[in-house]
């Protein structure tokens, strides 16, 4: 565990953080983008476990728990909204969905 | 009474809102009427009731304040809403309502059956309510309010005829010039009021004038004071170059020539320069300007009523003369003088205007004298009342006119000297002449209206009882100012009553040398000669040789056309400031001006705002994904930003 230098992983973190930005910016699927949007929550539960790891301080441990509980609350809250944009518009394509202008 | 004083502009007031606001349902003329003129009837008697405690006073304690109300207070600026009950006010109050209420009944009689009744007693009413602030005011802003609101009746009361035609226009235009051309006046008065407030810091009477009398003032900045009131004197008081408006205010019903264009409102600038004679003596060289006015004013209108045809307009041009005698008086220092001649004028104006009503009433709205003639056996007591007026103004001895007109002639004299009495002396004269020509025209000769249509009769008792009140008045109003000459120790009654307003002023003047009774008894005589012969004159052209008039007129074509058109004085002013006003705000302020520039800078910023949104808008297209990109862009640039700066 201590072999692999702390770059490692946030470097990986970094990379997930970033492929759930480009999903979130480009995918058309609702569905798709919210699942980007927990790729980008994890990727910074990682840097937080990481960071908790190598300083020895578990606070970042318990602020994972924190996200985890916020992604659920989150994800329950979004899939109803995209239930309900589907049944009044017959589709889950987000740039068909263009309801935020006057 | 003096502490009632606040009830006689608060009654006529309660007249005008009874009347203006009601007056349309009570419909009843008696009713009307009466309200109407109890008003300023009781008015006059407690004017009268101030009058007399006043006399029982010693001179000293003459002069009350009579405090309302804090009327405005800025900063170091206080303004009170208070009389002053002095000889100088307590004198015009009693013309104000006295006259006022003659005329007030009087219209009972001139206006019945005329569908604005009401509204004409609520107007009247009004003035009276503005007449008396004006005179009664115990510092400039309370003036200003009362000179400002008889402005407005003035208006309104000109074009009361508001469908009638007048001349080559409407009565509506006649009482629009008449408020244009007294803005103009109101103007100089306003910058004069501005002056007097950063000069002497008070807008007090009593504080302004004993600033004015005591501290140590350039007489420059007294000359610019008196010269900018003189201004609105000019205007309100028709003198050159701002009289114009008065012959055309003829549009106005006849009672209210007779109270606002004869007795009262145009005498309220000699009053203002009256009250304010310490500021005017203390300028000379605008006293002479003030004399000079009056003097070039009374000659200008004497010569044009010599050859006007409408018996008004003929009346309207001896009040601008009369007005310009009274402008001389003031400016050669004999303000008594003035105000005496205010009070005889009063008298005998307001009788000519009514008796002249009188007569349009009994014609049938006819007012060309050349077609009346012979009317004294079916107007009697008209022709009466008349022919005492006619004595009065021309000057006749023994009757009020003669007192007041003398005691300026003689100021003139021994102020200004040869040439201001001489040319007194000679519109005296012309006032004689065309007087007579005027009644010789209408009363005696042949009877030259058609006698199918018009049926001369006298107007009813409600009319010629205050005609016959003013010709009483014309007769004996001048009693109160007997000449020193004759009146031996008790001197001038009304020039002792009004001495105290004046003796600051009249100590600044300069005291010319002094001169004999005789030298006042014999120009007193001339002047009476050439009224009395212009007189026969007048009779013996008029009367009995016509043909003498005609032949005159052809003889001096131009010259009797120069009259005839007013010395083209509206002309010149048509094509000299209205027509330039008009043409320049017509091409210039409205089509360029307001056009281009204004409209151009408001519709301008409102495309520049169109068309920079349309722009900017295209950046809202409403789908979440196009903001988030915006949004992760501003947050790259920040993150840039902070390692770059590290």
């Amino acid at each position: 565990m201590s072999s692999i230098p702390m770059e490692y992983y946030l470097i990986l973190s970094a990379f997930m953080f970033c492929v759930g930005v480009a999903g979130v910016l480009i995918r058309r699927n609702a569905i798709v983008v919210f699942m980007c949007i927990e790729l980008m929550l994890n990727s910074a539960n990682l840097t937080l476990v990481t960071f908790s790891s190598y300083l020895g301080n578990s606070i970042g441990q318990v602020f994972v728990f924190f996200v985890m509980t916020v992604a659920a609350a989150e994800a329950a809250v979004g899939l109803a909204i995209i239930i309900a944009i589907f049944r009044n518009k017959k589709t889950v394509n987000i740039d068909e969905i263009n309801i935020f202008k006057w | 009474m003096i502490n009632l004083i606040y009830l006689t502009t608060f009654l006529p007031l309660l007249g005008f809102l009874i009347n203006g606001l009601f007056g349309r349902k009570i419909k009843n003329e008696k009713i009307i009427g009466l309200i109407g003129s109890a008003t300023v009837g009781i008015s006059f008697l407690i004017v009268l009731g101030a009058f007399i405690q006043t006399l029982g006073l010693p001179v000293e304690e003459r002069s009350n304040t009579v405090n309302l109300f804090s009327w405005l207070s800025v900063g170091g600026l206080q303004i009170k809403f208070a009389y002053l009950v002095d000889q100088l006010s307590l004198t015009m109050s009693l013309i104000v309502t006295g006259v006022g209420f003659l005329i007030h009944v009087y219209s009972i009689g001139y206006m019945h059956g005329d569908k604005g009744f009401w509204r004409f007693f609520a107007y009247l009413n009004l003035f009276i309510f503005a007449m008396m602030n004006l005179v009664l005011g115990d510092n400039f802003v309370v003036l200003f309010l009362g000179w400002e609101g008889v402005g407005l009746c003035s208006y309104l009361l000109i074009g009361f005829w508001y469908d009638r035609k007048f001349e080559k226009g409407t009565t509506s235009q006649a009482a629009k010039k008449a408020f244009v051309v007294n803005r103009i006046g109101d103007f100089g008065f306003l910058l004069g009021m501005f002056l007097i407030y950063m000069t002497f810091d008070s807008l007090n009477f009593k504080e302004v004038f004993t600033r004015a009398a005591s501290f140590p003032i350039a007489e420059s900045t007294f000359g610019l004071i008196a010269l900018f009131l003189f201004i609105g004197a000019t205007g309100k008081s028709a003198q050159i170059p701002l009289f114009v408006w008065l012959p055309d205010a003829m549009a106005g019903p006849t009672p209210v020539s007779a109270l606002i264009h004869a007795a009262t409102m145009v005498t309220a600038g000699v009053y203002m320069v009256s009250r304010a004679s310490i500021i005017f003596a203390s300028a000379p060289a605008i006293m002479t300007v003030v004399a000079v006015i009056g003097l070039l004013t009374a000659i200008m209108a004497a010569t044009i009523g010599l050859v006007q045809n409408d018996i008004k307009k003929i009346l309207a041009y001896s009040t601008v003369s009369q007005l310009g005698y009274m402008f001389l008086a003031a400016g050669v220092g004999a303000f008594s003088a003035s105000i005496f001649h205010v009070m005889t004028h009063a008298f005998f104006k307001a009788l000519l205007f009514l008796g002249a009503g009188s007569v349009i009433h009994g014609m049938h709205n006819e007012q060309n004298i050349q077609k009346y003639g012979g009317l004294k056996k079916y107007m009697p007591k008209t022709y009466l009342t008349f022919f005492i007026a006619t004595l009065a103004i021309s000057g006749v001895p023994g009757l009020s006119g003669f007192f007041s007109k003398d005691e300026i002639l003689w100021s003139a004299y021994a102020n200004g000297g040869f040439v201001f009495w001489l040319i007194g002396a000679i519109t005296a004269m012309l006032t004689a002449f065309y007087m007579f020509r005027l009644v010789s025209l209408t009363f005696y000769g042949k009877e030259r209206f058609d006698h199918h249509h018009v049926h001369p009769h006298e107007s009813p008792a409600l009319m010629t009882i205050p005609l016959i009140i003013l010709a009483f008045l014309s007769v004996v109003g001048g009693y109160v100012g007997i000449p020193k000459v004759f009146s031996g120790k008790h001197g001038n009654l009304i020039e002792g009553w009004l001495e105290p307003i004046y003796a600051p002023a009249l100590a600044k003047l300069e005291t010319f040398g002094s001169h004999s009774h005789f030298e006042e008894i014999l120009l007193m005589a001339l002047s009476v000669a050439a009224a009395l012969s212009a007189i026969y004159f007048a009779l013996n052209v008029y009367r009995k040789n016509p043909q003498i008039a005609e032949n005159v007129s052809n003889k001096f074509k131009g010259f009797y056309n120069l009259l005839l058109n007013k010395y083209f004085v509206d002309e010149v002013y048509e094509a000299a400031i209205v027509q330039p006003i008009q043409k320049g705000s017509e091409k210039f302020l409205w089509k360029i001006f307001d056009v281009k520039f204004i409209d151009g800078m408001v519709n301008g910023v409102a495309s520049l705002v169109e068309k920079g949104s349309g722009v900017v808008r295209k950046i809202q297209t409403g789908v979440a994904q196009s903001y988030a990109v915006i949004m992760m862009a501003g947050i790259a640039l920040v993150l840039l930003w902070l390692i770059l700066s590290l």
